[in-house]
C-alpha cells in the first residue's frame, strides 16, 4: 500500500516537476489567420504552410534567445465574421502576442479594430492599400500595394511612348482595386484611359470586350485579374489578331498562368514581385539570399513552387522574428520594434517601416518580366 | 475596324458561347421534362467532364480520346448514382423537394470534386489546332468549330430519340402525365433514371468540349449551369429547338451588350432576360400559350 501511495506521489511529483521545467521559458505564441479553404484559399493555403515552415526553423535552430515561437493558426475561409471570431479567440484564448494575416484585404479590414483595441501587433498578408493608409497604430502589411504595380507599367509604358491605353479588369475586390489605382495614377504618367471594360470572374470568352477595343485608339491593354479570366482573355486576344502589346497585372506572375494560357502567353509583359525570377536575378541584388532561401525550402517540405502568397507570410514571420529579438515579447515593445525596422530585405521586397509608413515597400519591389519560351525573363 | 466587322465578331463570339449554354440547357429540360423537377447539379456534371478529362489525360496520361471517352462514361455513371441515392429513394417528394435535393448534391458533387481533383484551374489542349479561322471579318477557333458541330450533333441525335424510338416515346409519355404514362406499362422510375444518364452524359460532354477555351475548374459548374438553365426557360424547358434557339438568343445578346454598352452588365443581362421570360411568357419564347407541362 505504502509503495503504491509513494509511487503515485513520486509521479505526480515528477509531473509537476516537468511542467515547472516547461513553464520556465514558454513558447512565444504568434497568431496567424489565413483563408486555407474557400475562394481565396490560393492565398491562405501557402501563406499558412509557409508560415508553419518558417516558425519550425526558427525553433530547430534553437528558438529565439532560446524560446520556442509557437503559431496557432486559424482558417478564416476568406469570410470577414470568422476572420474576426478567430482574431478575438486569438488574443483572448490562445493570448498570442501579434497576429499574421489575414489573407485578403475584406478580412484584414474586419480585424483592425480588434487588433487596435486590444492592443496587438497585426501584420497583414492581404494587398488593399487601405489597410495601411492612413496608419494604424498596430496594423502593419507585407504584401505590395497595388499602386506600386500600376506605377511599374506606367513607367515602362510612357517610356515607349504609348499613352493611350485600354483596361480590362475583372469585377471583384481585386479588379476593382487595380481599375481604382489605373485611374488614379494615368495622369501622373500623361496617359490617357481610352476605354475602360470590365469582365467577371468566371467568365468564359471575353472575345466582346476585347473586339471593341480593338475598335479604339488604344496603343496598349492592361488587363487586372487573377487567374483564370487573364488566360483567357490572353487566348481570345491572339484569337481576333490583336496586335496591341497587352499588359497583365502581378496577380497572375505564377508558372499557372504560362501554363493556361499556353502560347498565347507568349510577349505578354507583367509587373512581379522576384520570386519567380529568383534565380535570374543578378549576384547584387539584396534580396537573392532570402529568395532562394524561400524557394529551396517550400520546394523541399511542399514540394511545390514557393509563390507570393507564402512570401508575404515568410516576410510576416521574419519582420517578427526581428521585432522580438530587438525588443522582447511583449505587445507593445514588438509593436515599436516592428516600426523601426529598415532595409529587411525579405521575400517581397526591401521594407523600411517609419511611423509613417507601416506598408514599407517602393516600387523596387517589383520587377516587370516577360513571357519567352514559356518561361518568366527579366525586362531591362 | 469598322462597325460591321465588329458586330459580326460580336454575334460570332455570341453564337459560340450561345452553343454551349444550350447544350447545358437541353440537359436540364430533358430531365425536367421526364420527372418534373430542375436538377440544379446539372452544371456539375459539366465540371465533372471538363475535370475528369484533364485528370484522365494529364495524371494517368491516357490519350486525349480516351480521355474523353472514359471522363463521359465516369460522369455519366455519377449521373446514375446520382439519381439512385438522391432521388429514386424519395417517395411522394414534392417538386420543390427534389429541386433543393439537387442543389444539395450539386454542392456535394463539387466538394468531392475539389477534394479528389484539386482546387486549380486547368486547361487541355485544343482538339484540332489554335489557328484562328477567318469568317467574313470575325474570327473563331476551329475548337468553337467542334462546339457548334457536337451541338448539332444532339440535338439531332435527341430530337430522333424523342420521336422515333420506343423509350424516346415513353420518356415523352412520361413528361405528359407520369400517371397516365405508367397505367399505360410504362416504367416510370426507369424512364426517370434514364433522364439523368443521358443529361448527365451530355452535361459531361458539354463540359469536355469548352475546356480547351474557357478553361475548367471544381467551380465552373455553377455559373455554366445557371446560364444553361436561362437558356431552357427561354426555350420554354423544350428538350429540341426551342431550347437552342434561347441558348444562342442569350449567348448574342450577352455578347453585343458587352461590346456595345458595358461589359459590367453582361451577367446581369442574362438574369433579366431569366425574370422577364418568367413573368411575361414562363411557357418561354416560342411556345403557344398550353404550359401544360408539369
Amino acid at each position: 500500500m505504502l509503495r503504491k501511495i509513494s509511487f503515485v506521489v513520486v509521479s505526480v511529483l515528477s509531473m509537476l516537476v516537468v511542467a515547472v521545467c516547461a513553464f520556465a521559458a514558454p513558447p512565444i505564441k504568434i497568431g496567424g489567420l489565413f483563408a486555407v479553404t474557400g475562394p481565396a484559399s490560393f492565398l491562405g493555403e501557402p501563406e499558412r504552410n509557409t508560415a508553419q515552415m518558417v516558425v519550425n526553423e526558427i525553433n530547430a535552430a534553437g528558438g529565439i534567445k532560446g524560446r520556442r515561437f509557437e503559431l496557432v493558426a486559424y482558417d478564416t475561409q476568406g469570410d470577414a465574421t470568422k476572420a474576426v471570431q478567430a482574431a478575438n479567440r486569438l488574443i483572448k484564448e490562445d493570448r498570442v502576442v501579434a497576429i499574421i494575416g489575414p489573407s485578403t484585404t475584406g478580412d484584414t479590414m474586419a480585424v483592425i479594430p480588434i487588433a487596435e483595441r486590444a492592443h496587438i501587433p497585426l501584420v497583414s498578408c492581404a494587398a488593399g492599400s487601405k489597410i495601411t493608409a492612413p496608419v494604424k497604430r498596430w496594423v502593419f502589411k507585407t504584401a505590395q500595394n497595388d499602386a506600386l504595380a500600376v506605377a511599374r507599367i506606367y513607367e515602362h509604358l510612357a517610356g515607349k511612348k504609348l499613352t493611350r491605353v485600354a483596361i480590362l479588369t475583372v469585377s471583384d475586390g481585386f479588379g476593382s482595386s487595380g481599375r481604382e489605382q489605373l485611374k488614379a495614377n494615368a495622369a501622373r504618367y500623361g496617359i490617357r484611359i481610352v476605354s475602360d471594360d470590365t469582365y467577371g470572374p468566371k467568365d468564359t470568352d471575353m472575345t466582346a470586350q476585347l473586339t471593341k477595343i480593338r475598335g479604339s485608339q488604344a496603343q496598349a491593354i492592361i488587363c487586372w485579374g487573377t487567374n483564370p479570366g487573364p488566360a483567357v482573355i490572353a487566348r481570345n486576344a491572339r484569337q481576333i489578331g490583336l496586335k496591341i502589346p497587352l499588359f497583365m497585372s502581378h496577380g497572375v506572375s505564377s508558372k499557372k498562368f504560362i501554363e493556361l494560357a499556353g502560347d498565347a502567353a507568349e510577349g505578354i509583359i507583367l509587373p512581379s514581385g522576384r520570386v519567380i525570377v529568383a534565380d535570374l536575378l543578378p549576384n547584387s541584388d539584396r534580396q537573392k539570399k532570402s529568395l532562394l532561401a524561400f524557394v529551396k525550402d517550400y520546394q523541399r517540405h511542399y514540394r511545390a513552387e514557393g509563390d507570393h502568397f507564402g512570401g508575404h507570410a515568410w516576410d510576416a514571420v521574419m519582420l517578427l522574428k526581428t521585432a522580438v529579438e530587438r525588443g522582447g515579447d511583449n505587445p507593445a515593445a514588438i509593436r515599436d520594434q516592428l516600426e523601426k525596422i529598415r532595409n529587411f530585405a525579405g521575400i517581397g521586397g526591401v521594407f523600411s517601416y517609419s511611423p509613417a509608413d507601416h506598408a514599407g515597400l517602393n516600387k523596387d519591389a517589383f520587377v516587370l518580366v516577360e513571357v519567352r519560351n514559356r518561361d518568366w525573363a527579366l525586362v531591362k | 475596324m469598322n462597325l460591321v466587322q465588329q458586330l459580326s465578331q460580336y454575334i460570332l463570339s455570341g453564337l459560340s458561347t450561345g452553343a454551349i449554354y444550350a447544350l447545358i440547357g437541353v440537359g436540364f429540360a430533358i430531365i425536367h421534362n421526364a420527372t418534373g423537377i430542375i436538377n440544379f447539379a446539372q452544371g456539375e456534371f459539366v465540371m465533372l467532364g471538363g475535370m475528369l478529362t484533364f485528370f484522365f489525360f494529364s495524371a494517368l496520361k491516357v490519350p486525349l480520346l480516351l480521355a474523353v471517352a472514359l471522363a463521359t462514361g465516369v460522369s455519366t455513371m455519377a449521373g446514375v448514382v446520382f439519381e439512385r441515392l438522391a432521388i429514386r429513394p424519395l417517395k411522394n417528394a414534392t417538386p420543390i423537394n427534389l429541386v433543393i435535393i439537387t442543389i444539395g448534391g450539386s454542392i456535394l458533387i463539387r466538394g468531392i470534386a475539389m477534394l479528389l481533383l484539386g482546387k486549380d484551374t486547368h486547361s487541355l489542349p485544343t482538339f484540332s489546332g489554335d489557328e484562328p479561322i477567318m469568317l467574313g471579318g470575325a474570327t473563331v477557333l476551329p475548337q468553337h468549330l467542334w462546339i457548334f458541330a457536337v451541338t448539332l450533333v444532339v440535338i439531332v441525335c435527341s430530337k430522333l430519340f424523342f420521336s422515333h424510338t420506343i423509350s424516346g416515346k415513353a420518356m415523352r409519355a412520361c413528361s405528359y402525365n407520369r400517371r397516365a404514362a405508367g397505367l399505360v406499362g410504362i416504367d416510370v422510375r426507369r424512364m426517370v433514371l434514364f433522364s439523368f444518364t443521358i443529361s448527365a452524359a451530355m452535361g459531361s460532354m458539354a463540359g469536355i468540349i469548352i475546356a480547351p477555351l474557357t478553361m475548367t475548374s471544381y467551380d465552373v459548374g455553377v455559373m455554366l449551369g445557371l446560364k444553361g438553365f436561362c437558356a431552357a426557360i427561354i426555350g420554354g424547358m423544350s428538350s429540341g429547338l426551342g431550347t437552342v434557339f434561347g441558348g444562342l438568343i442569350l449567348g448574342v445578346l450577352e455578347a453585343l451588350g458587352a461590346g456595345l454598352f458595358s461589359s459590367g452588365y453582361k451577367d446581369a443581362i442574362a438574369f433579366i432576360i431569366l425574370l422577364l421570360i418568367l413573368f411575361i411568357r414562363p411557357q418561354g419564347l416560342f411556345r403557344r400559350g398550353e404550359s401544360e407541362r408539369v
